[in-house]
């Protein structure tokens, strides 16, 4: 009885992986085979067009990676250091509490929300208008709440030892912190943010009403006041309200473009980390 | 008895838990001194109380005195990250650090304000070869310190602790995680090291406590029973329960 149940446990839970796999190399395959072809240079680099056929997606590109980098440059140093002062600083009291509800509040809001705040307050009450700053803002509020969650469990998840034994040569904390904590937890940091980068490239709801859903007449354009419409966002408009005949057709392109973007992007975040990781525990 | 460390009337609570009660011992310099005791009975408490190492643990109170010196430890003058450069410590488990054996050594010079390359790469020569670790690790300098095994890296944070020049060494069962191999040659380091160090360490094992110490102090329930000369604890204890602990009657 006992070896039934144990071969029907590995082929159940065999049954559950095969399944994930599958579901992945469908849907891959589905927006590559209809997305792919359409790629070619004038695509991935040329300008929308409102009515006539072959637009390109060139300013959409450029938006999604311009609005991913400068929301990074505030949440990152904001997140990062909440996340640290969580782990590294915090005793228990009721201003931690305070700090550890709010970020999982924050990290509940559905990004629709978000989205209407962010026009509410940069749109509207700062005047910005729809652009790319207001986009980056918002979605720096989006990934806050994760990137102080990730760096505070990539730091809780270093032995304790690391620190007594730096603590014990004399260290100061901050010594400790830094030459010996932050370089330990490092890759699991750096996959938090890939992991941050990765849904802030995939996302719409929050861009719709803080970047917009028209791109500048320049490309490009590197004023964080022009409109700002992502890859994503154009992926959703294109479906939703475009006019032009070939929205099939560009559609399709947007995808696969967005999921070669992200994929690489995880690559080029991801393997230096690695790299750094095996040189350091030898492993 | 001239001390390097003197005690008197240390009570440590931890919470409602009475860790410590009323330890009054004098630990002398360029010796080796060992606690013995079973599991629990305050050894590594006591150990943790000499570097302050305690005071990173929520809830513990520490009243009495503890004297390095002729210094109080514990009075507001005392600069704990000076008293830590001190009085260094080797704990039970192998801890080193994520980064090449080179960096490991030259972390606490590092910190403590040494940058030229030639000034680190001589402290960590002469630190690993005061560890007895020169020979096995001079290739592979700036390979990571995790690759290596137990008893290397036990060696390595000994060389590690060697290179802040402390005066103190506390050592918290240094060899439980190790081979017998291994133990034997932290055995032999130690007794090299007493010529320039005060030692204290922490241990489960009674021969080892015979073999390398000079003076033995033994713990029951956080109290201090019987300290004095090795050879004394071991062949007539003044102590009923020293006796009892000793021959193997408990614990």
């Amino acid at each position: 009885m006992g070896r039934i149940c144990d071969r029907a446990a590995t082929a159940l839970l065999w049954l559950a992986g095969a399944f994930i796999v599958a579901l992945l190399v469908y849907f891959l395959g589905y927006i590559f085979i209809r997305g792919l072809p359409v790629l070619d240079l004038g695509f991935i680099f040329g300008l929308p067009r409102e009515l006539g056929t072959g637009g390109g997606v060139g300013p959409q590109l450029f938006n999604s990676f311009y609005i991913l980098a400068l929301s990074l440059l505030f949440s990152l140093p904001v997140g990062v250091g909440a996340g640290i002062y969580l782990a590294e600083y915090a005793r228990p009291s009721r201003l931690t509490r305070a700090i550890r509800l709010s970020t999982e509040c924050l990290a509940t809001v559905p990004s629709i929300v978000l989205g209407l705040f962010g026009m509410i307050v940069f749109v509207n009450l700062f005047g910005w208008g729809l652009c790319i700053l207001a986009g980056a803002a918002t979605l720096a509020l989006l990934n806050l709440p994760v990137l102080v969650r990730v760096t505070e469990e990539a730091l809780r998840a270093v032995p304790r030892s690391y620190r007594e034994g730096s603590l014990a040569l004399g260290a100061t904390r901050w010594q400790t912190v830094r030459r010996v904590v932050i370089p330990a937890a490092a890759v699991g940091i750096v996959t938090g943010v890939t992991l941050v980068a990765g849904r802030a490239l995939g996302e719409a709801a929050v861009l719709i009403f803080t970047a917009g859903m028209s791109v500048s007449r320049f490309f490009p354009d590197p004023n964080p006041f022009a409109a700002g419409e992502t890859l994503a966002v154009h992926l959703w408009y294109v479906n939703a309200e475009a006019l032009v005949p070939d929205a099939a057709r560009i559609a399709a392109g947007s995808a696969a473009l967005l999921v070669l973007v992200v994929l690489c992007f995880n690559l080029l975040v991801g393997l230096p980390g690695r790299l750094v990781q095996r040189r350091l525990t030898g492993k | 008895m001239e001390g390097k460390i003197l005690v008197e009337g240390l009570n440590l609570h931890y919470r409602d838990f009475h860790a410590l009660k009323d330890v009054n011992i004098v630990v002398p310099p360029q010796k080796i001194t060992a606690l013995i005791g079973p599991s629990g009975c305050g050894k590594t408490t006591f150990l943790r109380v000499l570097n302050r190492l305690n005071d990173l643990i929520e809830g513990v109170r520490i009243e009495g005195k503890v004297l390095l010196d002729g210094q109080d430890i514990y009075s507001q003058d005392c600069d704990v990250v000076t008293l830590r450069k001190r009085v260094g410590m080797v704990f039970q488990r192998p801890n080193p650090f994520p980064m090449s054996v080179y960096d490991n050594v030259a972390y606490g010079p590092r910190i403590h304000g040494v940058r030229s390359k030639r000034k680190l790469d001589e402290i960590v020569e002469a630190s690993l070869r005061g560890a007895a670790l020169w020979e096995e690790v001079r290739d592979r300098l700036f390979r990571s310190a995790l690759g290596l095994s137990g008893g290397q890296q036990q060696r390595l944070c000994i060389a590690r602790l060697l290179a802040v020049e402390p005066e103190v060494v506390l050592m918290d069962e240094p060899t439980s995680a190790l081979d017998p191999i291994s133990t034997l040659k932290i055995e032999e380091l130690l007794r090299d090291l007493k010529q320039k160090y005060t030692i204290i360490i922490v241990t489960h094992n009674m021969q080892q406590a015979a073999r390398v110490s000079d003076v033995t102090a033994f713990f029951l329930n956080g109290e201090l029973v019987e300290y004095g000369a090795t050879d004394a604890i071991f062949t007539k204890p003044r102590d009923k329960r020293t006796e009892d602990y000793i021959t193997g009657r408990f614990g």
